[in-house]
C-alpha cells in the first residue's frame, strides 16, 4: 500500500476506532440507544444510498428487505429455535433471491418502473404477512430472541456498529473503485454507460443485492434489540421513507452523507420528542420536500461541492498569478 | 360449484369498482401523459377529495354526489397552484427528484390529515347507502351503482373534452412530443399546471365517489395510490383510455380473484398483475407504448 492510500484511509479507521471505543466510556443506556438508533439509521440509509445515491434507482420499498431480515429470525431463532446466528445468516441469504426478482425485472426497462416494483413488492410483502395468520401472528406480531445475554446494551452497539462500520466502509471502498465509476456513469447517463460496454442491468443488480444484504441484517438485529416486530414495525412504508431520507438529507452518493442524516435526523427527534411524536413523518416529508427544492445535494453532498469550488477556485487564482509573471 | 355461483356476483361488482377505478387511473394517466411525472401524491389528493366529502355531509349536510361541484373544482386550483409553486421549480431536475418531491407532499398531506382527523376509521352515512337493487339473482348497492354511473360519465365527458376541444389537442400534442408542441406555440407551462390542477380534480372527484361507500382515514389513499399506478401500466403508460380499461381490468382480477384467495389478500392481487404485465408485457395490455 502507498503512503498516499495510507492517509486516504487514515481518518476513515481513525472514525471507525473512535466509534467502536464509545461504550467503553459511555455508561448511560439512555444515550447508548440514541447511539444504536444512530448507527441503525447510518446503516440502513448507507444501503439505500448504494443503489439510490451511487446508481441512481430510487427504491420506495426497501422496508422489504428491512421486513424479510426482521421476519427471517423471528422465525426460525423464536420458532424454530435456530441459532440466532443462523436466523440472521438467512435473512441475509434470502434477501438475495428477492433483490435479483425485482431487479431483474425492472432494470432491463426503461421508466419508472423499479420504483414502482419497490413500493409493489413491500405492501405485498406486508400484506402477506398480515394474512398469514398460522406463520407469521398477522398483526399480533412476533417476540424475538436475545442475541446476547444480560441487560447491558453494549453488545448490541458493538454488533450494529460493526455492521455500520461495514456497510460505511464498503461505499467507501465503491466509490475508489470501478464499481463505484460504473455506478456513477449509470446514474448520471445510462445510455452512454451502455455503449461504451457497461453491463447496466448486471451492475444495478449488484448494486441492489449488496444494499439488501445490508438491509436484511439490520432488520435481523432491529427486530432482536426490539425483542418484538409486526409488520407496521419492520414492513410499513415510514420504514422506506425514512432510510431514503436519512440518505437524500445527508447527502446521496457521498460515503459519510448517510451518517451525517441519521445523525441529524434521530437526534432532533430526541430532542423535540414531545413535539415530535404526533408530527414526525409530516415533519420528515416538509424536510424532504425542502431538501429536494433547495439542497438536492443534501447537507455533505453541498458542503463538498462548495469545498471543490473553492480549491478550483484557488487553484485558478495561482495559475492566473503565474500566467501574470511569465507575462511580465 | 359454489364458486360458480359466486361469478355472477363477483362480476358485477367488480366491475361497479372498476368504474370508480378507472377515474382514479386517469387522472393518474393524465399528468404522467403531460408532465412525464409520476405522481406519488395522487393518492393523497384522492384522501384530500375524500375528506372535503366528509366534511360537506357533516357540517353543511350536502349529499356526496352533489358534494363533486365543491371539492373538484377546490382541488383542481389546490393542483394548480402546487403545480405552479412547487412542482414547477424541479422541472428541469432529475426524475427522480421530481419523484421524491411528490412524496414529500404526499406525506405531508397524509399526515396533516392524522393531525387533523386522527386515525379513526370514519364514514359518511347516507340513506341510500342501506338500498339495494336486486336483478336476476345479483344484488346490487344503489350507492355503488350512483358512483359507477358518475365515475363513467365524467370519464366519458373527460375522453370526449380530450378528443374535441382545442385545449384538449394542445394537451394531446404536449403529451406526445412537448419540444414540438411548444414550437407550435402551444402554451406548454399552462397545460401542464391545467393538466395537473385537472389530474387532481379526478382525483378529488374518485374521492368524494369512493365516500358514500368506503371508509376513510389518512393513508386510505396510499393503497389506491399504488393501484393507480397498476392501472397506469397496465394501459400503457401515460394513456388515458389505457388507464380507464386498466382500471375496470385491476376491479375485474381483484373481485374474481378474492374468490380464490380471499378477502385479506385482495389487495395484493393487483401488484401480482403488477409484477406479471412487467414480466410479460411492459409495454402495457391497452394502448401504446411510451419511451
Amino acid at each position: 500500500m502507498s503512503t498516499s492510500k495510507i492517509r486516504d484511509a487514515a481518518l476513515p479507521l481513525l472514525l471507525a476506532a473512535v466509534v467502536l471505543a464509545v461504550p467503553l466510556v459511555l455508561k448511560t443506556p439512555y444515550w447508548l440507544n440514541v447511539l444504536i438508533l444512530v448507527l441503525v439509521w447510518t446503516t440502513l440509509g448507507t444501503a439505500w444510498n448504494i443503489v439510490g445515491g451511487y446508481a441512481g434507482q430510487l427504491s420506495l420499498g426497501h422496508s422489504a428487505f428491512f421486513g424479510l431480515g426482521a421476519y427471517t429470525l423471528a422465525l426460525t431463532a423464536g420458532k424454530l429455535g435456530w441459532n440466532p446466528w443462523a436466523g440472521i445468516a438467512l435473512g441475509m441469504v434470502l434477501s438475495v433471491p428477492l433483490a435479483l426478482f425485482i431487479g431483474s425485472i425492472t432494470f432491463r426497462l426503461h421508466g419508472p418502473y423499479f420504483v414502482l416494483a419497490s413500493l409493489a413488492i413491500a405492501e405485498v410483502l406486508r400484506l402477506v404477512t398480515l394474512a398469514w395468520r398460522s406463520v407469521t401472528n398477522g398483526a399480533v406480531g412476533l417476540m424475538v430472541p436475545f442475541l446476547f445475554e444480560g441487560i447491558s446494551r453494549a453488545p448490541y452497539y458493538w454488533f450494529i456498529a460493526v455492521v455500520a462500520i461495514v456497510a460505511v466502509g464498503l461505499t467507501w471502498w465503491i466509490e475508489r473503485h470501478k464499481l463505484g465509476y460504473y455506478l456513477t456513469a449509470i446514474r448520471e447517463d445510462q445510455e452512454t454507460a451502455e455503449s461504451i460496454g457497461i453491463n447496466t442491468t448486471g451492475y444495478k443488480n449488484l448494486a441492489l443485492v449488496l444494499s439488501a444484504v445490508i438491509a436484511a441484517v439490520t432488520g435481523s438485529f432491529y427486530a432482536s434489540y426490539l425483542s418484538y416486530i409486526e409488520p407496521d414495525i419492520v414492513l410499513s412504508e415510514p420504514v422506506s421513507l425514512q432510510m431514503a431520507i436519512v440518505a437524500i438529507i445527508g447527502g446521496r452518493g457521498t460515503v459519510f452523507g448517510p451518517a451525517v442524516g441519521a445523525t441529524l435526523l434521530v437526534l432532533a427527534s430526541e430532542l423535540f420528542r414531545a413535539q415530535f411524536k404526533q408530527a414526525h413523518l409530516l415533519i420528515y416529508g416538509l424536510l424532504l420536500m425542502a431538501a429536494i427544492l433547495f439542497l438536492p445535494g443534501g447537507v455533505l453532498g453541498t458542503l463538498q461541492q462548495r469545498i471543490k469550488a473553492r480549491r478550483a477556485a484557488k487553484a485558478a487564482a495561482i495559475g492566473a498569478t503565474f500566467a501574470r509573471k511569465e507575462a511580465s | 360449484m359454489e364458486l360458480l355461483a359466486q361469478l355472477p356476483q363477483n362480476l358485477v361488482s367488480g366491475l361497479l369498482l372498476g368504474g370508480m377505478y378507472a377515474l382514479i387511473g386517469v387522472g393518474l394517466a393524465l399528468v404522467y401523459g403531460v408532465m412525464d411525472i409520476v405522481n406519488m401524491a395522487h393518492g393523497a389528493f384522492l384522501m384530500v377529495g375524500m375528506y372535503t366529502t366528509y366534511l360537506l355531509v357533516n357540517n353543511f349536510g350536502i349529499d356526496p354526489y352533489a358534494g363533486i361541484l365543491i371539492s373538484a373544482p377546490a382541488l383542481f386550483v389546490l393542483g394548480m397552484l402546487i403545480q405552479r409553486l412547487v412542482i414547477h421549480r424541479i422541472a428541469t431536475a432529475s426524475h427522480m427528484n421530481q419523484i421524491l418531491l411528490t412524496v414529500g407532499l404526499s406525506m405531508a398531506l397524509v399526515n396533516t390529515a392524522q393531525l387533523l382527523f386522527t386515525a379513526d376509521y370514519r364514514q359518511v352515512r347516507t340513506s341510500y347507502a342501506e338500498t339495494v337493487i336486486r336483478f336476476a339473482g345479483v344484488s346490487m348497492n344503489l350507492a355503488y351503482v350512483i358512483s359507477f354511473a358518475v365515475a363513467v360519465a365524467i370519464t366519458v365527458g373527460l375522453y370526449l373534452y380530450l378528443m374535441k376541444s382545442e385545449f384538449g389537442r394542445a394537451l394531446r400534442a404536449t403529451s406526445q412530443d412537448i419540444h414540438a408542441a411548444q414550437l407550435m406555440g402551444i402554451n406548454v407551462r399552462n397545460v401542464q399546471m391545467t393538466a395537473f390542477g385537472l389530474g387532481m380534480a379526478l382525483a378529488g372527484a374518485a374521492g368524494a365517489l369512493l365516500t358514500p361507500v368506503y371508509y376513510l382515514y389518512p393513508t386510505v389513499g396510499e393503497n389506491f395510490g399504488l393501484k393507480a399506478f397498476t392501472m397506469v401500466v397496465l394501459g400503457g403508460m401515460g394513456s388515458v383510455v389505457g388507464a380507464a380499461l386498466g382500471g375496470v381490468t385491476l376491479a375485474l382480477a381483484e373481485s374474481l380473484g378474492q374468490m380464490v384467495v380471499g378477502h385479506e389478500l385482495k389487495d395484493a392481487i393487483g401488484f401480482v398483475v403488477f409484477v406479471l404485465v412487467l414480466l410479460f408485457k411492459p409495454a402495457g395490455l391497452f394502448g401504446r407504448a411510451r419511451a
